[in-house]
């Protein structure tokens, strides 16, 4: 089977956001750069699929040419082909970005590359728009099952689990599909030495889609508004346990 | 589906556009809801009329909806940022090749439509320009407190039936539901014992498990202890994983990553244990002990023991 899993830079942020002075990006001057859980999920998933089906797997995105770093780490852990769909650092909304994506998998089909799974994450950890994977099943005209959290493949089929309140729901659809993923479907592996030497020497498949106004657009971005508050402390080490009880029992947790 | 947040946004939607508020059930359980719809300003309640709308399918659900826009022209439509509700509009903004704008907190319509909404699981705000003939938004839990309207309508029952496709059903999802562990659930527990990196090994976990279990609550962990394996990814707390809202959230051993803080934000208090007083967690925290997390707890639970085995207190004795 052949599987594609779409994946987004995005900067790893950790313990604060800094904004640009513009407010119209985060300031990452100081900071790395990584992909969504989720969507490292979807990459190790895919990569298991390809281990237990056989066929081949590709990984794509649509962001600026540095990204090629997350689709290099994509490829160290075992998938075997890489897409960059460049752009020019703007910032391309959820319509514009599923058209974009929708028009690469056609033009794999014309080239004779077809997919039985295109696979996402449940939604991008930057602009979490919540819809690329769907936009993207709309436009290949396939099923979609989004945020699920198991998946089985067995004779042309999907069985699919995904975490509701109160247990589960299940699927089962027929492929091609899409799937969008959520994490907790399997514990990523990290990269081999070896994987990560293999994945620096392949190449990347480039091509340069048109910016086009999706119809959402961002004017600037905002802190939310922290409430200021101070901290108490309650000791240090083995000093703190009668005090921490003291506000067990404050709280009548105790 | 049904959000009395998102209904009291709609209804000041409504207000301010000048326009009447209608709502739209899917599946024979939505006509349950009238009576509420009522005290929201609800006028017209569109019922999707399909036997097979019953089971949850996404694609079809949206078809309705969007069959249902393109009669009555609405000006907006607005869903619930839940799971379902976020696939649902999905569906129907991809159907309706519309835009759509997903976990707002803030809504101003005009030209431009301006809404605000939330970036990295609401860490970050976005304010952004909406367009589309129908404004499609979702709208982000606890934007705003649920209120009645001021004044009742009569919700008047329309039933109409979507003309729909075999193909709008290739995804249907049922339920399964599950035997009642009797677990206390981390997003219900009253008190959450977090562990993260500095727990040091899946072992260490121990501590916080009796902690939990002399005060009836749950364990969670950081995102660092889920990628080391030390416990199962329904244990994490943050952006992807669990939003907790406990009466107090104990973080031992974690750093306070934002990705981390939006998961646990609505605890009502949180005490921080961590050997770094320069920690995040600590500037974002209500208490904190600084110290080893291991020396800590140990200590903690020796006298929450004594104090409910009717012992003296330490501080007391
Ligand atoms: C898109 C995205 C989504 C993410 N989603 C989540 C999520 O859902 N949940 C989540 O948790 N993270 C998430 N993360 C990861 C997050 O950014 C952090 O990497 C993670 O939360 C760090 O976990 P930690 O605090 O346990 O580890 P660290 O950051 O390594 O912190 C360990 C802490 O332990 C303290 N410590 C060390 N030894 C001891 C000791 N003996 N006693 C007491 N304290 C000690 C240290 O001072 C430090 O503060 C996400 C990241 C990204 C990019
Ligand atoms: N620029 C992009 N390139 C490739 N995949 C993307 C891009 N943006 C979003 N996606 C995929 O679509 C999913 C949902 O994105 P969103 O609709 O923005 O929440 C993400 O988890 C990615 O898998």
């Amino acid at each position: 089977m052949n599987v594609l899993v779409g994946i987004k830079r995005v900067p790893a942020t950790a313990g604060q956001i800094t904004l640009t002075p513009d407010s119209q990006e985060i300031d990452t001057r100081y900071l790395g750069f990584t992909v969504s859980p989720h969507e490292e999920c979807a990459v190790e998933e895919a990569v298991r699929l390809i281990e237990r089906h056989g066929g081949s797997s590709t990984v794509l995105t649509l962001g600026p040419e540095a990204a090629v770093d997350q689709l290099r780490e994509a490829m160290a852990l075992g998938i075997e082909r890489a897409m960059l769909l460049e752009t020019d650092g703007r910032e391309w909304d959820p319509v514009s970005t599923a058209a974009a994506i929708a028009e690469a998998v056609h033009a794999e089909r014309a080239a004779g590359r077809t997919y039985d799974l295109v696979m996402f994450g449940n939604e991008s950890a930057d602009s979490a728009g919540y819809q690329v994977g769907v936009r993207v099943a709309d436009a290949l005209d396939l099923p979609c099952v989004t945020g699920i959290k198991a998946l089985e493949i067995t004779d042309g089929h999907a069985v699919v689990r995904r975490q509701t309140e109160s247990g589960w729901e299940v699927a089962d659809v027929p492929l091609p599909a899409v799937l969008t993923v959520k994490e907790g479907i399997n514990l990523p592996r990290y990269p081999s030495l070896p994987g990560r030497l293999k994945a620096k020497k392949k190449e990347i498949e480039r091509s340069k889609p048109q910016w086009r106004d999706g119809g959402l657009t961002k004017v600037r971005l905002k802190l939310p508004v922290q409430v200021g508050h101070t901290v108490e402390i309650l000791g240090k080490n083995g000093d703190a346990g009668a005090q921490v009880v003291e506000l067990l029992q404050r709280l009548r947790l105790l | 589906m049904l959000s009395l947040e998102v209904l009291t946004m709609a209804e000041r939607l409504a207000r301010d556009l000048g326009r009447p508020l209608e709502a739209v059930a899917i599946g024979p359980k939505g006509v349950a809801a009238a009576g509420i719809l009522s005290s929201y300003g609800v006028s017209t309640l569109h019922m999707a009329d399909d036997p097979r709308l019953a089971e949850y399918a996404p694609a079809a659900w949206a078809h309705a909806i969007a069959e249902l826009a393109d009669e009555v022209n609405p000006e907006i439509i607005i869903g619930t940022a839940s799971d379902r509700g976020g696939e649902v509009m999905a569906h129907v903004a991809a159907r309706m090749a519309l835009p759509m704008a997903a976990n707002c907190t803030e809504i101003a319509p005009g030209d431009p439509f301006t809404v605000t909404r939330q970036r990295w699981g609401g860490s970050l705000l976005e304010e952004a320009h909406l367009k589309g003939r129908v404004k499609l938004l979702t709208l982000a839990p606890h934007a705003l407190p649920a209120e009645a309207s001021p004044s009742r309508a009569e919700v008047s029952m329309r039933p109409f039936a979507p003309v729909l496709d075999d193909r709008d059903f290739r995804v249907r999802l049922n339920p399964q539901v599950e035997a009642d562990t009797g677990k206390i659930s981390l997003a219900q527990a009253r008190v959450v014992i977090g562990g993260g990196r500095g727990v040091g090994s899946a072992e260490g976990f121990a501590s916080l498990e009796e902690l939990a279990g002399l005060l009836g609550g749950a364990v969670g962990c950081s995102r660092a202890v889920t990628s080391l394996g030390w416990r199962p990814h329904s244990d994490q707390v943050g952006q992807t994983g669990t939003r907790i809202a406990p009466d107090l959230y104990i973080a031992c051993g974690i750093s306070g990553a934002i990705q981390h803080m939006v998961g646990c934000r609505a605890a009502k208090h949180i005490l921080a244990i961590n050997t770094d007083a320069a920690a995040p967690i600590v500037a974002q925290a209500d208490y904190a002990v600084i110290g080893d997390v291991q020396k800590v707890l140990s200590a903690v639970n020796a006298e929450i023991r004594r104090v409910k085995a009717g012992e003296p207190s330490r501080s007391s004795a």
